[in-house]
């Protein structure tokens, strides 16, 4: 007999004393929890997700569509990087303003060569106000998942507020579970040390967040 | 489960020992109590607490109840996304699976994420055997890799070593398994996890092959999960080529929207965070992004047995978030290594006798290892009622009755070293139907109760080594209530 058949028929057995229940399972689930917490304009919707981001060590920028790629420039230069990772969509304007060198994200690079880059920009799927959570998903402007786990300084771009939801459950209405999804909330850390939080382990040790929005009122 | 832990000494003996270690209680004190305020601080953020612990408990209810038909829908979901799906009856088969897997890509090294799962079946171990060397990669079970040491917390497997040690360990070890430490590394926690990055960088980046569990499956989509803080499982998931993951049959969700209410509920009682850092979901496999081969070995072990018992399933409710531990009295004092299995603390007490059967002596003396305080029971983010099962597992060392091993009914005799508690419900059983000689010994009772001494005798004399004798009153209750018609007028 394959495990197959094994494992299934003990499942069956084990549950014998079990009646049958024939109720669709979204019928059987009463969700009565909250679709997200509290009653928030769009504006506080994204200051809180600026709070739980820094919160948690990222560091948050706001800006302008028309100032991205000033804001983009410095952040790298006073980095230090010459080197930037680009996903393949990016916006070319993004990175008119830096003189880093690029590093195209491609199916052959290998993981020591993406090692040498020093950081990473890219667009996310949604943001996450409630968690100060961003989500990527592979889209072009994200890349492969791997270009933002190896170098050690990773800039994200939030649009403000049309990628930003309140909540975990609006956050995944949103989502394809098909594509490949990362959710990041802030730079990676540990609690192995005696239960105490630790930023900077292995993924990117620095996280920058920028919300840029369309309107003139964003700060620089 | 593991062969490290054959042989383990019952709880009492283990847990002797572990409290008389002021190192090991003073760590433990000081972890336990810094996540206990956290993380009620955490969940105290989310108003709808109980509403999302009481949807979580009927989402996994529900699964369970329909888990032949959710495993199935869950193959095709993962095939159909290009994955490949194997099953694994107990460890030994889940072992040898992985095992021809990695022999197939020609590999004699993996990077493996933190995973309960491949420790349950000690793959390490069998990986071992075959020639191929497993490297941990979370930072705590670095830590207990390179100590030769044997996890203590579900989330922290490390938590019984204090920052010292770490430095210690790390300096004394890290060379014999790659990059060594720092020559001048201090006991700074920044300081340790800078080493371990170190250390760990050039095994991510070469690694062909990495082994994870998952925390959750979603059988509509073929959708796994793995949530985690350092980002190691990030490059153990998107880094190698091939991708195995050994999952028990028990992490599967419906559907995509079930997420909704473990994504919540789950970091904020494990470490207790609104959010952790890192979580990944994949669906299959991806073209050119992330490993090229994705084998999912779908692990029973004991659980359909435990599944059989209709008390002691809820324990396949767990999430591994390991909140009970946290709270609980007994795990503070004793550690995690008196419970002798990778499992430890109050969801342990449960899980290891059910997973295991209760045939070792450790395993018939887990569900004895609780006060019945009920803290775990109270901050269980699915509601199992650890309690409950307690009490239920303990009946059935004691009473003996029928039990599923294996997928095989069978009828458990009852264990032998309760003869004496027995042999005591025997006779009161008798006495209470027998209310003449039940007068007569209350009667004899009070009469001599002078003469009666301060601690049993005989397989007694433990029981009453920690606790005093309730002291036998001058008059049986019976006789004073016929006396004074039931305290009428005051008498007394």
């Amino acid at each position: 007999m394959s495990g197959r058949d094994r494992i299934l028929g003990r499942v069956r057995r084990a549950l014998a004393d079990v009646p049958p229940d024939e109720v669709p399972y979204e019928q059987a689930l009463q969700r009565d929890y909250l679709r997200e917490h509290g009653a928030r304009s769009v504006e506080e919707t994204v200051e809180l997700l600026a709070e739980n981001l820094a919160d948690y060590r990222a560091i948050v920028h706001r800006t302008t569509s028309k100032e991205l790629a000033d804001v983009i420039g410095r952040l790298l230069s006073e980095r230090g990087s010459k080197s930037v990772l680009v996903p393949s969509g990016l916006d070319a304007e993004w990175l008119g303003r830096t003189d880093a060198g690029r590093a195209d994200d491609r199916a052959e690079s290998t993981p020591a060569e993406l090692d040498r880059v020093e950081s990473v920009v890219t667009g996310c799927a949604v943001a996450v106000a409630e968690t100060g959570t961003i989500v990527l998903d592979g889209s072009p402007d994200q890349g492969r998942r791997r270009i933002t786990l190896v170098p050690d300084h990773h800039i994200c771009v939030v649009r403000v507020p049309e990628q930003v939801v309140s909540s975990v459950p609006q956050a995944l209405e949103r989502l394809d579970p098909a594509r490949p999804l990362t959710w990041i909330s802030g730079p990676s850390a540990t609690s192995d040390i005696e239960l105490d939080r630790v930023e900077g382990v292995h993924g990117p040790r620095t996280l920058e967040v920028i919300l840029v929005s369309d309107s003139s009122e964003g700060r620089g | 489960m593991s062969g490290t832990y054959l042989g383990m000494p019952a709880f009492p003996k283990a847990a002797h020992e572990a409290v008389r270690n002021e190192t090991l209680r003073g760590n433990l004190r000081h972890a336990t109590h810094t996540i206990r305020a956290k993380r009620a601080t955490a969940v105290a953020e989310v108003s709808d607490w109980a509403l999302l612990r009481e949807a979580g408990k009927r989402i996994k209810d529900h699964t369970l109840r329909h888990l032949d038909r959710y495993l199935v829908q869950l193959e095709e979901s993962v095939t159909a996304a290009g994955g490949t799906v194997h099953w694994a009856a107990d460890a030994g088969e889940a072992n040898r699976i992985v095992a021809e897997l990695v022999k197939a890509t020609g590999e004699s090294e993996v990077v493996k994420v933190k995973s309960m799962a491949t420790q349950e079946i000690g793959l390490n171990e069998a990986l071992e055997a075959e020639g191929i060397r497993a490297y941990e990669t979370d930072l705590a079970e670095l830590i207990v890799q390179l100590g030769k040491d044997r996890p203590s917390h579900i989330l922290v497997p490390a938590i019984h070593r204090n920052r010292g040690e770490i430095r210690d360990i790390f300096r004394s070890e890290m060379s014999e398994w790659g990059r060594p430490a720092p020559e001048d590394l201090t006991d700074t926690p920044a300081e340790l996890a800078e080493a371990a990055r170190l250390h760990l960088r050039e095994k991510f980046l070469r690694a062909k092959v990495g082994i994870s569990g998952a925390n959750f499956m979603i059988a509509e989509t073929g959708t796994l999960v793995v949530v985690e803080s350092e980002g190691n499982g990030r490059m153990c998931l998107t880094l190698p080529e091939t991708l195995i993951s050994v999952v028990g049959i028990e992490k599967i969700l419906p559907t995509w929207r079930d997420l909704e209410v473990f994504l919540q509920t789950l970091p904020r009682s494990s470490t207790a965070e609104r959010m952790n850092p890192y979580t990944s979901m994949w669906t299959g496999t991806t073209d050119e992004d992330g490993p090229r081969n994705f084998h999912l070995v779908l692990l029973d072990n004991g659980r359909t047995d435990t599944l059989a018992d209709e008390v002691g399933r809820q324990a396949l409710r767990c999430i591994r978030c390991s909140a009970c531990l946290n709270v609980c009295p007994v795990y503070e004092r004793a550690g995690g290594h008196a419970y002798g299995s990778v499992y430890p603390g109050p969801i342990g007490a449960i899980l290891s006798p059910q997973l295991r059967g209760t045939g070792s002596e450790i395993d018939a003396s887990l569900p004895y290892a609780s006060s019945l305080c009920g803290a775990c029971y109270e901050v269980c983010p699915v509601a199992i009622d650890i309690p409950e099962v307690l009490v239920h597992l303990r009946e059935r060392i004691v009473e003996g009755g029928p039990a599923t091993r294996e997928g095989n009914k069978v009828v458990l005799k009852p264990a032998k070293g309760h003869a004496a508690e027995r042999a005591a419900m025997r006779a009161a059983r008798w006495a209470f139907s027998h209310p003449g000689a039940l007068r007569t010994g209350q009667r004899m009772a009070s009469r001599t109760r002078r003469l009666h001494p301060r601690t049993l005798p005989g397989p007694g004399k433990a029981w009453s080594g920690s606790r005093d004798l309730p002291t036998v009153p001058a008059e049986p209750f019976r006789d004073w209530w016929q006396r004074t018609g039931g305290g009428k007028g005051g008498a007394k």
